[in-house]
Formats: C-alpha cells, sequence, structure tokens
C-alpha cells in the first residue's frame, strides 16, 4: 500500500472518528451522570440530518442550515427529556431500553410522516470539488472541513467542560452524582442542559455526515451501537474517554475497510478475500472494544475513580 | 385444580381448539400468525430465562436465534430436510455459541455485560453478511420446509402449528420445573445477590453460565423453526433490532414470570399485525404502547394480570 493512500484513509478515520465523538459525546454524559441507556440518542441523530437538509431547501444556505438545525434539535432534546426521559432516570436499565426503543419507533415513523423515508442533502456547493494536499493526494474538501469543525466542536467542548463553572459541575455529576446533588448542585436542570447540547451535538454530526452517508429514516439505528462501542471503550462519562475511543474505532473501522480485503488477497483467492475481508472489517471494532475491555474493565478512561 | 393451573389448562386447549375453529371460518390466515407468534414466545421465554430468572442483561439474544435459523437452513439448503438431523444440529450450534459467549461476557459485569453481548450479535450479523455462499446481505431463501417423517406433514400449517404449540408447551413445562428446582432458586438467589451466594460456596459464574446456554440453546430451537416456518433467514435476524424487539416482548410481557415471554411476543405482535392493517405507520401505534407500558405498568401484562386477577 502507499504512502499517500495510508495517508488519505487516515484522513477518512479522522473525519469519521471526530463524527462519532460528536455523537458520543452527549451520549456518554447522559449514560454516565444519570446511568440512563438512552437507545433514542441516534434518532436525535436523523432528527438533526432531516433538518438540516430542510432548513437547506428553505434558506439555501448549508451552514445557516446546520445552525437552524442544532437549534432545532436541541429544542426536541430538551423536549423529550423533559418529558419522558426524565421518569425514567430512577428506572432499572431494562425500563429505560424499553422506554427509549419506543422512542425511535415513533420517531422514525413521526420523521416519516412528516418529511417522508429519504430526503437529499447535498455537499455545499463551494466545497464540492478536492483539493491538492500534497503532489499526488487530491482530498475532498467537504470532508477538510468536516475534520476543521469536528475539531474546532471538540476543542469548544473540552473548554467547556474543563474551564467553565456548568463544566465543573457536569463533570461533578459524571464523578459522584450524589455529593454532587449533597453539595446543593441542580442536577435537573444542569441535565436538561446537558441533553439540549448532546442532542444540538448529534444535529451537527447528522448534517455534517449527511452529504456523505444518506439522510434516511434508520440511519440513527446504525450508528448509534458504534457510539456505544466508542464511549463504552472510553469509559462511560468521561469526555476525553469518548474522544480518544471515537478516534480508536473511527481509524480501525476505516482501515480495516479500506486495506483488510486488499491484504488478505495476498493469502487466498479474490472472492474469498473480499468477502471475508468485508466481514472481519467490521467485525474489527467489537474485537478492539473486547480486547481493551479485557485489558481495562472500566474502559480508558474511568470516569469514576 | 387451583385457579392458575384452571387457567393454563384453559388456554392450552383453547390454543388446540384454534386451527380446528380457524379452518371452517376461513381464518387459514391466522394459524401461521399464530404460529409466528408461537415462535417469536418460545425465543422470549428463553430470554426471559436468562433476563428475568437469571437477572443477566444479555442484548445479544439474537445470536442465538440467528445462529439457529442458519444453521437449519444452511442444513436445508445442502440437501438435509429431516427436521430429526437438522434442528439438534442447529440447538447444538446456538449451543456453542452461547458457551463462546456467555463463558466471554459472563466475566463482565452491568452495563459492559450488556455491551458486550450486544458486540457478539452484531459480529455474527457481519459474519452472516460475509457468508456470499449462503446468500450474504441478501439471505437465503430455502426450496421447502424441512420434513419430520412419522407421516407429519410440515409444509401443512396445522400440522406445523400443532408442532410449534408442543415445543412451546414443553418449554414452558420446562421453564415451570426449572424455576422450581434447586437450579432455579440458586439462580434466582444469584440474581438477588450474587456477593453472598459466592461467599456461601456457590461457584456463581457456572450457574449462570449454565443458565445463559440453556437459554441460548432454546433461542436457537426458536430459531430453526423460524427458518421452517419463513422458508428464509437474513442476516438481519442477528442485528440489533431483534435483541431489542426479543427484549421488548420479555419486558412488556413481565420479566422473570413464567408466561411474560409468551404475553410480550403475542401482545407486540397482534399489535403490530392490528396496527398494520388499518395504516402504514403502525410503528407509531406500538411505539406509543410501549411507553404507555414504561410510565404507567412498570411490571409488566402479566404484572397488570396479577394485579387485578
Amino acid at each position: 500500500m502507499s504512502g499517500i493512500l495510508l495517508l488519505e484513509q487516515s484522513l477518512n478515520g479522522l473525519q469519521f472518528g471526530l463524527m462519532l465523538f460528536l455523537l458520543a459525546a452527549g451520549l456518554t454524559l447522559v449514560f454516565g451522570i444519570m446511568d440512563m441507556i438512552n437507545l433514542a440518542h441516534g434518532s436525535l441523530y436523523m432528527i438533526g440530518a432531516f433538518l438540516a437538509a430542510k432548513f437547506v431547501e428553505l434558506t439555501g444556505s448549508f451552514w445557516l442550515a446546520v445552525l437552524l438545525a442544532m437549534a432545532g434539535t436541541a429544542i426536541v432534546g430538551m423536549a423529550l427529556e423533559m418529558s419522558v426521559l426524565r421518569r425514567l432516570y430512577a428506572r432499572d436499565h431494562l425500563a429505560q431500553v424499553l422506554a427509549t426503543f419506543a422512542i425511535i419507533l415513533i420517531a422514525n415513523e413521526l420523521v416519516r410522516i412528516v418529511w417522508g423515508p429519504q430526503v437529499p442533502l447535498g455537499t455545499p456547493a463551494a466545497l464540492s470539488g478536492p483539493v491538492r494536499l500534497l503532489p499526488g493526494l487530491e482530498y475532498s474538501s467537504y470532508r477538510l472541513v468536516i475534520i476543521a469543525v469536528g475539531l474546532a466542536v471538540a476543542v469548544a467542548l473540552y473548554l467547556a467542560v474543563t474551564r467553565t463553572k456548568t463544566g465543573m459541575l457536569v463533570r461533578a455529576g459524571a464523578s459522584n452524582r450524589e455529593m454532587a446533588v449533597a453539595m446543593g448542585v441542580d442536577i435537573r436542570r444542569l441535565f436538561t442542559l446537558v441533553f439540549g447540547v448532546g442532542a444540538a451535538l448529534c444535529a451537527i454530526a447528522g448534517a455534517m455526515l449527511g452529504p456523505i452517508l444518506a439522510v434516511q429514516v434508520g440511519m440513527g439505528e446504525d450508528i448509534l451501537i458504534l457510539a456505544f462501542v466508542v464511549i463504552v471503550i472510553g469509559g462511560i462519562g468521561s469526555i476525553r474517554g469518548a474522544l480518544v475511543g471515537a478516534l480508536l474505532v473511527g481509524v480501525v473501522d476505516t482501515m480495516g475497510r479500506a486495506f483488510l480485503p486488499g491484504l488478505l488477497r495476498e493469502f487466498l483467492s479474490p472472492p474469498v478475500a473480499s468477502a471475508l475481508g468485508g466481514a472481519l472489517a467490521s467485525i474489527l471494532i467489537y474485537l478492539l472494544m473486547a480486547a481493551i475491555l479485557a485489558w481495562k474493565p472500566q474502559g480508558l478512561f474511568p470516569a469514576r475513580g | 385444580m387451583t385457579r392458575r393451573s384452571a387457567a393454563t389448562v384453559a388456554i392450552l386447549a383453547a390454543a388446540i381448539a384454534f386451527p380446528l375453529a380457524a379452518q371452517p371460518l376461513g381464518w387459514e390466515f391466522y394459524i401461521g400468525l399464530a404460529s409466528r407468534v408461537m415462535i417469536y414466545a418460545l425465543a422470549a421465554t428463553s430470554l426471559n430465562l436468562v433476563l428475568g430468572y437469571g437477572g443477566m442483561l444479555s442484548f445479544g439474544h439474537a445470536a442465538f436465534v440467528g445462529a439457529g435459523a442458519y444453521t437449519a437452513g444452511i442444513l436445508l439448503t445442502e440437501g438435509i430436510a429431516s427436521v430429526w438431523i437438522g434442528w439438534p444440529i442447529a440447538v447444538a450450534a446456538a449451543t456453542v455459541a452461547a458457551i463462546v459467549i456467555g463463558a466471554i461476557s459472563l466475566r463482565t459485569r452491568g452495563v459492559y455485560f450488556i455491551m458486550i453481548t450486544l458486540a457478539f450479535a452484531q459480529m455474527m450479523y457481519y459474519v452472516a453478511i460475509g457468508m456470499k455462499a449462503y446468500g450474504g446481505e441478501e439471505g437465503l431463501r430455502l426450496a421447502s420446509r424441512p420434513q419430520a417423517g412419522l407421516g407429519l406433514d410440515l409444509k401443512d400449517d396445522v400440522t406445523f402449528y400443532y408442532l410449534v404449540l408442543a415445543i412451546l408447551a414443553a418449554a414452558l413445562y420446562g421453564l415451570h420445573r426449572l424455576a422450581r428446582a434447586r437450579f432455579g432458586r440458586v439462580i434466582a438467589a444469584i440474581r438477588e445477590n450474587e456477593t453472598r451466594m459466592e461467599a456461601i460456596g456457590f461457584p456463581t459464574y457456572r450457574y449462570k453460565l449454565v443458565c445463559f446456554v440453556i437459554g441460548g440453546a432454546v433461542a436457537g430451537l426458536a430459531g430453526a423453526l423460524l427458518a421452517a416456518n419463513n422458508s428464509y433467514v437474513n442476516p438481519n435476524l442477528f442485528y440489533w433490532t431483534q435483541s431489542g424487539t426479543l427484549m421488548i416482548m420479555v419486558i412488556l410481557g413481565g420479566v422473570g414470570r413464567l408466561w411474560g415471554g409468551v404475553l410480550g411476543a403475542a401482545a407486540l405482535l397482534l399489535a403490530e399485525e392490528l396496527f398494520s392493517a388499518y395504516t402504514i405507520h403502525w410503528q407509531l401505534g406500538v411505539g406509543a404502547i410501549l411507553l404507555a407500558v414504561v410510565l404507567f405498568a412498570p411490571k409488566g401484562l402479566a404484572g397488570l394480570a396479577a394485579r387485578h386477577g
């Protein structure tokens, strides 16, 4: 394999990993602070993508649409939290699974009714062409922008969590909720806020990935599981863990898909290699998760010490 | 006869009488539907043993249903049509899968157990997609139903119905006995307080693994039945939403209750059938009902019945 190809696939992996991070960040806080399994997180991602597509139609501007989609999805997320999810914190994981699975069904159907099963969302015209990064390496400018946006959001989130008072309260809640409540933190309000921010991050991921993947009903189900893998690898409740886990999963998954079939072709017949390579590449991240859990049962960066 | 066993006899009698009544009324369609409900009831019951009785939150039970279905389907495609060979091998395949997955997963706890079992099922989903010789992503169409011999024609929907009914009844009776046996009591005690059971000297890991494997084996049988019923298997049998659906059936019906799996499977599938007759947006209705159950009937349908009955 050539160095150029390797570099290109690394960038793809970085791009995918950063978008996974946006999904995992909200999920890990919800999970970490409230010990709540929220399967409906993928639905917020879907709603964000659909909103973005519709706002592009309405306003004609991709970036304005992303901002509006963020606001819209945050409102949906906070409304969901205040109306339904809040009642589930005290319940066991089974009740949470059942309720949030029900929300997936409801969200899928509502989106289908309002907007149909699939809507088009194109790359913004200014970013449709490739740019030359190195001699011989033409790379999609849109993917570069995704990387930039992902990095910017990651830095902003890091600063917000480590340097602001609200961030401090969030960290306190994640590491020991009872103690934070005892110290006078209004965990209910804080949590609605966290949920809104998590939803807005979902919307960014949905809107940015929309032109690359497809904006369709059910898009959240596939990526939700990846996000769960990310937060388990990183350590539940840890933002830093979510970032590391997301980048690991993004790079391993992308590299596996790109190079495993070719690598296997060295030893096996081409049809066997491509079939086996494809399956193996998809399995790779789960093996990664199993290996990391065997090594560190609490994930890489456990939030509760 | 107690009221409870009278109710059981009444349900069994109704289930036996159903095809006899359905045929003259022209309800043949509902015989197929009832078979499907009972197969899912069997799968959900097997999960209920693991989840409700054993307290292990497995989010990958579809792995065993899928393993059974695919093994049965592949054997049928390769020309082994007898259920007496095909189904035991399907159950054996699911059992092996459950031993491997259980032995590894049961070393973890809590949320990590949920995620590891989910991960294994997802791996098998991708393996099924990768099996190009057996349909890959498209799945595998089966030419016909398997053969049982003994004068039983499984292509006949009524015969198939009675076979499924007999298996489900046997499974429920087995679960009933198991829960009251020493094994069931140990499993329940481990669910309530594993540390204490360990301190008393019970090999808790081994008990949990056996419970997990029995659940997996029965799920494999349900998978083989499902393959025969649909004459079709596809990778979605392994997908996480399938595990989720089985879990939903158990929670909906009643976690750790004998009839929980049956009630949940029947309620969910019949609600789907009912809503889809009126609207293509049936998922909306099903979702709303599930949400209402979580918020207003925390113990599931079996819990509701127990409270009022």
